[in-house]
């Protein structure tokens, strides 16, 4: 079940694979979304954006013509002029110099960072689609993992259930979700979302977009 | 001793003749500037400029060994190797500091007298004696009136005669002349280091073929396996939408999913142990602070480089880096692992060390004979360190030849 009925948006699709890319415009035409271009470059990306500036880019990282990094690449750039543009970003793998280039674009608002394997857990995807191109920021729970692998050892104060909530939190979700991933009431949430950034020494923040970045910028450290 | 004719139709006695023609030039220039600098070395010496020109003098083998080297290719078809060292540091002052320490700079300085005071008149003299009695005979038919017809046409017979008899002195001389000089200019030693030099380049060719073939394998994988699977999860996913929770279709199409998941799961693990996509892209620092991210060992990355270096080492260091700190995880019981690199004098050095229980041992069977082939596959050497308590500090060094 999708979080919340957003406006049906205009997506511009990049990826090499014509399989996936097939894949990728049925699943979002299925949830109601027009993708106005498909393409299969970052040449072509670049071009498909000027053409149609749509309200969001869901973009491959590696393609042609050298399958490095290219579409992450052009992402970066089409925000450098285009500071409004909401960018998904798939990754085969989680890498996180990709997500911090990523995250830095443009302080993060309206920037996506998920494994292409998520695409197949499809409800959560189109949440994904729709979270971005709100504006908000959403980082794959494998890069949350890694980073939170990373900064051990304040994170030692934290209780596992706080822990918990601080990785949900990180991969941008509200307290709403996160109050029906776990189970427990949002007010219940607001108080360990507290307790957490008490803890971390991070300002306190309502706004659920702040306080993804706040914590992503602690965990980056 | 082959056939005449085939020997006098060679292009033998030619090259001889050139090489000995050739020598007699540089002889007489090497002669001539010799005698410049140690006259006017000696009467200048006083003042500091003549200590100069002596200085020079003595460091002539080097120059006049260059050219006889060169000179060599005429009559020898095998190359002769310059056994020099290659300066390490650039201008005149790092050429001098090597060259004055090398034992074959004296070599040559004594080739250089030898031939000034020996060789290169040798030379003169097989040549003018070879050449002159033809020149004389035919000389003898054209300008001198007194010879009688029938002297005439003997010294027409013989004047071809003495001209392919002369072929043999020249051959055979230039023959001697030129395995002298490879004896004392082309060591064989420098041989043996020049094939060496083949060998490593061979085994470097090697090691570059395979991380091809790793890349292409990755690609293969990526482009095929990887995408089919995420497409089928996608599918998968999409047909779920359509089935009522709790229908026993969707319980089958829910384990298909999960199924499929763990595939996709275990295939970018693989993937990434067979090429590791972030190293390509962004280099050696960013790859290692990847797999720091991984360990479950908290790990310290201090790693600074001037840029991106030659793609085997790279390769070279970051499996190095990945399969120590492998190690590390299972064997070391280390609460902490520091990987340190640096770039010093054309050298990359990776230093990788754990505050664990020690006793790692490379005759153990452990990981530690693969990287030390690795290491050795690269020309670099692996150095460990690891008593019993700990710490276990790994060191690598590879050698960045400029691509």
């Amino acid at each position: 079940m999708p979080v919340r009925v957003d406006r049906p948006l205009r997506v511009v699709v990049a990826e090499d694979a014509v399989l996936l890319r097939a894949g990728l415009v049925g699943l979002l035409e299925r949830f109601g979304h027009t993708v106005v271009a498909a393409v299969g470059d970052a040449t072509a990306l670049a071009a498909a954006v000027a053409t149609h500036e749509p309200d969001i880019v869901v973009a491959d990282v590696r393609m042609p013509p050298g399958f490095t990094d290219e579409g992450l690449r052009a992402v970066v750039a089409l925000r450098a002029s285009r500071p409004s543009l909401a960018v998904l970003v798939l990754s085969q793998y989680v890498e996180q110099t990709y997500a911090t280039e990523l995250l830095d674009s443009q302080r993060g608002a309206g920037v996506g960072y998920l494994l292409k394997d998520r695409v197949g857990q499809v409800t959560q995807f189109i949440d994904a689609v729709n979270q971005v191109a709100a504006g908000g920021t959403v980082v794959d729970p494998e890069v949350v993992l890694q980073l939170l692998s990373r900064r051990r050892d304040p994170l030692r104060r934290l209780t596992a259930r706080e822990r918990e909530v601080l990785a949900l939190a990180a991969e941008g979700r509200s307290n709403t979700a996160i109050a029906r991933t776990l189970v427990v009431s949002e007010a219940a949430i607001a108080k360990h979302i507290g307790s957490i950034l008490a803890k971390l020494d991070l300002p306190p923040a309502d706004d659920d977009h702040r306080r993804v970045l706040a914590v992503l910028a602690y965990l980056r450290g | 001793m082959q056939n005449p004719v085939r020997f006098l139709a060679s292009s033998w006695p030619w090259r001889s003749l050139a090489y000995l023609v050739s020598g007699v030039l540089v002889g007489a220039a090497t002669v001539a500037s010799l005698a410049v600098l140690l006259i006017g070395g000696t009467l200048l010496a006083v003042a500091l400029v003549g200590l100069v020109l002596l200085f020079a003098a003595a460091l002539s083998g080097p120059v006049v060994a260059r050219f006889e080297r060169m000179r060599l290719r005429l009559v020898d078809h095998d190359p002769a190797p310059d056994p020099h060292r290659a300066p390490l540091e650039p201008g005149w002052r790092g050429w001098l500091a090597v060259r004055l320490r090398e034992q074959q700079t004296w070599r040559e300085l004594g080739y250089v007298v030898v031939s000034a005071l020996a060789l290169w008149w040798i030379d003169f003299a097989i040549l003018a004696l070879s050449l002159s009695l033809p020149v004389v005979s035919a000389g003898e038919i054209v300008v001198d009136p007194q010879v009688p017809w029938f002297g005439r046409i003997f010294l027409a017979v013989v004047t071809p005669v003495l001209v392919l008899v002369a072929a043999y002195p020249v051959t055979v001389w230039a023959g001697a002349r030129a395995a002298l000089a490879r004896t004392i200019l082309a060591p064989r030693d420098a041989e043996i280091g020049a094939r060496l030099t083949e060998v490593a380049r061979s085994r470097a060719r090697l090691v570059d073929a395979f991380e091809v073939e790793r890349r292409r394998i990755e690609r293969d994988l990526h482009d095929g396996a990887q995408q089919r699977l995420v497409g089928l999860t996608l599918a998968l996913g999409l047909a779920r939408l359509d089935l009522p929770d709790g229908s026993p279709a969707a319980g089958s199409i829910d384990d298909a999913h999960e199924q499929a998941t763990l595939a996709l799961a275990e295939l970018r693990e693989l993937i990434r142990g067979v090429h590791p996509q972030v190293l390509t892209d962004r280099g050696l620092i960013a790859a290692a602070a990847d797999l720091a991210s991984r360990s479950p060992v908290p790990v310290d990355i201090d790693i600074t480089l001037p840029g991106r270096l030659p793609t085997a080492v790279e390769t070279t260091a970051y499996f190095v880096i990945a399969e120590t700190l492998a190690n590390v995880a299972k064997h070391s019981r280390a609460g902490r692992a520091a990987v340190r690199g640096r770039l010093l004098d054309r050298r990359l050095i990776v230093e990788i060390r754990d505050d664990g229980v020690g006793g790692a041992d490379s005759a153990a069977g452990t990981g530690l004979s693969g990287l030390l082939d690795r290491a050795a596959a690269a020309d670099g050497t692996l150095a460990v360190s690891s008593p019993a308590g700990g710490p276990t500090i790994i060191t690598l060094e590879l050698p960045c030849r400029s691509e």
